[in-house]
């Protein structure tokens, strides 16, 4: 049994009012856990891109991707968990900040190369990128100056090099599931 | 041609070669139904309730092949779709409903009659649409078509808001469809049909599971040849009931729940299954852990994500079933193997599910051999959901491709009155047969009125028990005889009921009365109900508890509550 782990998956979707209805009510009606879920404008008109990460084993993501493939307006589905690529967060936090403590959170924002946005008598905005590890050592560091507000988007992740995060056309994926299980091939 | 909406819908429903259409109109979809007496190559079936028009449509759908069209208005007529679109979904059936919606403007504003008909039917059709503009009516009615019939069928809603109807556009019906995200994969991979008929040599106990997917890729011919071919045995889903013939030697009847022992026997003892169009539902499996424990399995589906959800499987092939099995009973080589159809022939004498209980009384199981007898096989069984169903399944023997027709996947109750108004609509050739439950009968029987007004000849066999008869016999069986609501104790006189809608109709209380009540039933030209007072505490056997694995199956009543078995 394999272990149950994150799966970065991006999809290229179609442009369609409801479509992100269609799929997150298919991860809810199929029991499937989606910890994160992004979606914007790709590089191609009307076509946009999502970007989840899914709880489960090979074969739970297996059964995502080929669910996923059953929607009409799913043109691309791809798991890029084990490519290389650039996984990335933006997330905004509102701190309590006074005249007193103000340097030490620019020093905190200096290390995490974060940027301060907004800056009020006591309050101050952080803006950082980054994984999620990275985000959640900031939030964990800022904690004790007093988090008010929190926004985060969601990972978005791209393929590194020339190829292309929206994977392989439809009809290669499927052939992909034609793949024998070659250990129980005679 | 500048038309409007309603006229574009006619105008693409008859390039898609829509002869006949269910539907009941009410103010947002009335434009549409203005303009139908302008089309008069479409005929328009009034129903008394939109369920009624869902399931006739998919039982015209299935019946026929084609695509079944079903019209609402907004609110509760479409809400009234919903189990009907549900029950296509479930056993994909190529449907096409269209709804009325609240003008554009009304949309979001809770006005009178408006309900989110496609956010509600988002997981029980394979796609829908909300079209917005008349100009884009043409293209989504094109593409609906092409999804529904296609790849692995299924309904597709269309709504269309009251003013898209009525304002007009430029019609020009497009020629073909492209979808970015949907082709589906038609023929198997070739070397998987190679590794797979490498399988089948090797196999000294294989079998094959035949579903639904044969039917609707209309593979009778290719099954039948790589049976024969590679002499393995056939055993039908019971949506895949009526896609090999009956009478054959290598015909083995249903498995699972309510299948034949000596089935669920044969796939416990099995080295290789052969599933075509099925998908392994839990019905057929019982428990999974325990489901043919040393198969391989080849598993041919239009719809990869049907190939491993449920079982491991060793040699996948997605591809559509004709194809793929015609490819495939190329490929295979012919063989014999006696031992292994010898050792099932044993089988079946050991665990005679096949055979009926012997008594003097009315038991249920006699109408469907009487009614299978005195047809040959060869007519149209349309069933409800019950006890009655798994009689059905059980006892006639299918002769005829694509004879019988059943809600598998959703389990409806009431599809027998709708689902066979359908199919005779599009079988007038056909001798229709609706075995129906006393309970189901009484959800749809509104429709008897349709029936008559249309003069469709459709026979009703009424399997009246005066119980929900499967629910008791869950709770005799399993809840220690607690009965609780599924006693009918004061049914209408099912005599007088049809008569009043103007529809012939007999009653039979005792064995005797059988064959003269159906002889009588099919020699009369219109409509006709056979009220059968069937023995009503009679249990469906074999019976598989849920949640157990499929061999410990209870095989047959007890002998001394219910009588001995014949051998
Ligand atoms: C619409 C619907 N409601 C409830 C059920 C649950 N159910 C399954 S079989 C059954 C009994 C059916 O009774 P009847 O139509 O008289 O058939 P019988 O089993 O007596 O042959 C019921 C209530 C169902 N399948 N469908
Ligand atoms: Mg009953």
């Amino acid at each position: 049994m394999e272990a149950v782990t994150d799966h970065t998956i991006s999809a290229l979707v179609e442009d369609k009012p409801g479509v992100l209805a269609r799929v997150s009510g298919l991860f809810r009606r199929r029991g499937f856990n989606i910890s994160n879920l992004s979606v914007g404008h790709s590089e191609v008109p009307n076509l946009s891109r999502m970007t989840f990460v899914v709880q489960g084993d090979e074969f739970v993501v297996e059964q995502v991707t080929k669910q996923l493939y059953k929607l009409i307006d799913v043109v691309r589905v791809n798991d890029i968990t084990g490519d290389a690529k650039v996984a990335r967060e933006l997330a905004l936090v509102k701190v309590k900040a006074n005249a007193d403590n103000r340097s030490e959170i620019m020093q905190l924002v200096d290390i995490f190369r974060a940027n301060i946005v907004d800056v009020a008598a006591d309050t101050v905005v952080i803006e950082v990128t980054g994984d999620e590890d990275k985000i959640d050592s900031l939030f964990r560091l800022l904690k004790p100056f007093g988090i008010k507000e929190v926004m985060r988007t969601g990972r978005i992740a791209m393929v590194r090099g020339p190829a292309s995060t929206g994977g392989k056309p439809l009809t290669a994926n499927v052939d992909d599931h034609n793949a024998p299980d070659v250990e129980s091939v005679p | 041609m500048h038309l409007t909406g309603a006229q574009i819908v006619c105008e693409s429903l008859m390039r898609e070669g829509i002869e006949v259409m269910f539907g009941l109109p009410g103010g947002a979809i009335l434009p549409l139904y203005q303009a139908m007496p302008e089309y008069p190559q479409l005929k328009h079936i009034l129903v008394r309730h939109e369920q009624n028009a869902a399931h006739a449509a998919d039982g015209y759908a299935r019946a026929s092949g084609k695509v079944g069209v079903c019209i609402a208005t907004s609110g509760p007529g479409a809400t009234n779709l919903v189990t009907g679109l549900a029950t296509a979904m479930m056993d994909s059936i190529p449907v096409i409903a269209i709804t009325g919606q609240v003008p554009r403007g009304a949309i979001g504003k809770d006005a009178f009659q408006e309900t989110d008909i496609t956010g509600i039917t988002l997981p029980i059709t394979k796609h829908n649409y909300l079209v917005m503009h008349t100009a884009d009516l043409a293209g989504t009615i094109k593409e609906a078509f092409h999804i529904a019939r296609t790849g692995r069928p299924g309904p597709v809603l269309i709504d269309i808001p009251r003013d898209v109807l009525t304002e007009s556009a430029d019609f020009v019906y497009p020629d073909n469809v492209t979808l970015k995200g949907y082709k589906p994969t038609m023929d198997g991979n070739g070397l998987q049909i190679k590794l797979a008929a490498k399988l089948i040599a090797d196999a000294k106990r294989p079998l094959i599971l035949a579903g639904h997917g044969v039917i609707i890729a209309n593979a009778f011919d290719e099954l039948r040849e790589l049976a024969e071919t590679a002499q393995v045995p056939v055993i039908t889903t019971l949506l895949g009931i009526s896609s090999f013939p009956e009478d054959h030697v290598l015909s083995m009847g249903m498995p699972g729940m309510h299948g034949m022992a000596y089935n669920n026997i044969a796939i416990d003892r099995s080295d290789l299954l052969i599933a075509v169009g099925m998908r392994f539902d839990d019905r057929v499996t019982g428990r999974l852990s325990t489901f043919a424990p040393h198969a391989k399995v080849i598993h041919i589906d239009v719809d990869p994500a049907e190939v491993g959800k449920s079982v491991h499987v060793t040699v996948p092939i997605v591809g559509d079933a004709k194809r793929v099995l015609h490819a495939l009973a190329n490929e295979v080589t012919p063989a014999t193997r006696l031992e292994w159809l010898q050792e099932i022939d044993e089988l079946r004498l050991e665990h005679p599910s096949d055979r009926l209980r012997e008594s003097d009384k009315l038991l249920p199981q006699y109408v469907l051999k009487e009614i299978s007898d005195v047809t040959n096989g060869n007519a149209i069984v349309v069933t409800g959901v019950g006890q009655h169903q798994m009689w059905a399944a059980q006892a006639y023997t299918f002769r005829e491709p694509n004879s019988f027709i059943t809600s598998g996947g959703l389990g409806t109750m009431g599809f027998e009155v709708p689902a066979a108004m359908g199919a005779q609509v599009a079988r007038p050739d056909k001798t229709v047969w609706s075995i129906a439950g006393d309970g189901g009968f009484q959800m749809t029987m509104s429709e008897l009125a349709t029936i008559v007004e249309h003069q469709l000849p459709v026979k009703f066999a009424l399997i009246n028990n005066g119980y929900l008869g499967l629910v008791r016999q869950l709770q005799d069986l399993f809840e220690g005889g607690k009965r609780v609501s599924v006693e009918y104790s004061h049914n209408p006189d099912f005599v007088a009921l049809a008569e009043a809608f103007g529809i012939r109709a007999f009653r039979v209380t005792e064995k005797g009365q059988m064959r003269g009540a159906i002889l009588e039933a099919m020699a009369h030209e219109g409509p006709a109900l056979i009220d059968f007072r069937v023995e009503p505490e009679e249990n469906v056997y074999p019976h598989v508890p849920a949640g157990e694995g499929v061999t410990e199956m209870l095989e047959g009543p007890r002998p001394e509550t219910e009588g001995a078995w014949k051998r």
